[in-house]
């Protein structure tokens, strides 16, 4: 599964992409969060608080808590701040 | 007519407006939104989800078009490194009559500031801060909903 992070989540990871292989047990975009903060304190600290968190599954905006079902790749970012 | 773009050049007010005016519409409506110099912010850096960005906003201009009947509707988005004065965005839409162009440009321009994913921080000399999201701009987005606001 590839993995992308965006604005202030892609700098205190201090990576924008990473491929993994998340266990069976995780299910949702919520679970997959909770596990990644595993991998180190920057992950800790950006998927940290999931009021501040914003996802996409194959690129189109989904809640914390859908499925990830057959996802090829995943993005995690703060709420969108364009125009 | 529908054309997005998302590129780090400048954006030409005037080839932009002069192409939607070739499609032959009795109306075109625009907005551009332009860097400020709010507080002392010296630059502005987008960001953005490429593919993702382009498809999210050729799904509302595809929108527009249908719920206003548009002969064309334009959004180009800068992306990089800004300063106050630079141009980040122009909407246009072109329409038979004002009303549909005018109201069309208003959704495209509110829908895209929730739903197309970009990322600014503001510059102030040696402090960089990204911007949060305003309350306001998901008001804003809301009033095109028919029914409740989401």
């Amino acid at each position: 599964m590839r993995l992308l992070y965006f604005a202030w989540v892609r700098e205190r990871i201090g990576a924008g992409e990473e491929t993994v292989e998340p266990p069976e047990a995780v299910r949702t975009v919520a679970d997959l969060a909770a596990w990644l903060r595993g991998r180190s304190p920057g992950h800790a600290d950006a998927l940290g608080d999931p009021t501040k968190l914003r996802a996409a599954i194959d690129q189109r905006f989904v809640s914390l808590e859908s499925e990830l079902g057959p996802a090829k790749e995943v993005a995690f970012f703060p709420p969108v701040t364009g125009g | 007519m529908i054309r997005v773009s998302v590129d780090p050049a400048p954006i030409d007010i005037g080839t932009e407006l002069a192409g939607i005016e070739e499609t032959g519409a009795g109306a075109v409506a625009s907005f551009i939104g332009i860097v400020r110099a709010d507080d002392g912010v010296s630059g502005m850096e987008l960001e953005h989800y490429p593919g993702m960005t382009e498809a999210v906003l050729c799904d509302l201009a595809e929108q527009a078009m249908t719920r206003w009947g548009l002969l064309s509707a334009v959004i180009v988005h800068r992306v990089g490194l800004m300063v106050p004065g630079d141009r980040v965005v122009l909407v246009a839409t072109a329409a038979a009559h004002r009303r549909e162009a005018l109201d069309a440009c208003a959704f495209l321009i509110d829908k895209l500031k929730t739903e197309a994913p970009f990322w600014k921080r503001e510059i102030r000399g040696e402090d960089v801060r990204w911007v949060a999201a305003r309350a306001g701009d998901g008001q804003a987005a809301a009033r095109w909903t028919d029914g409740s606001p989401d």
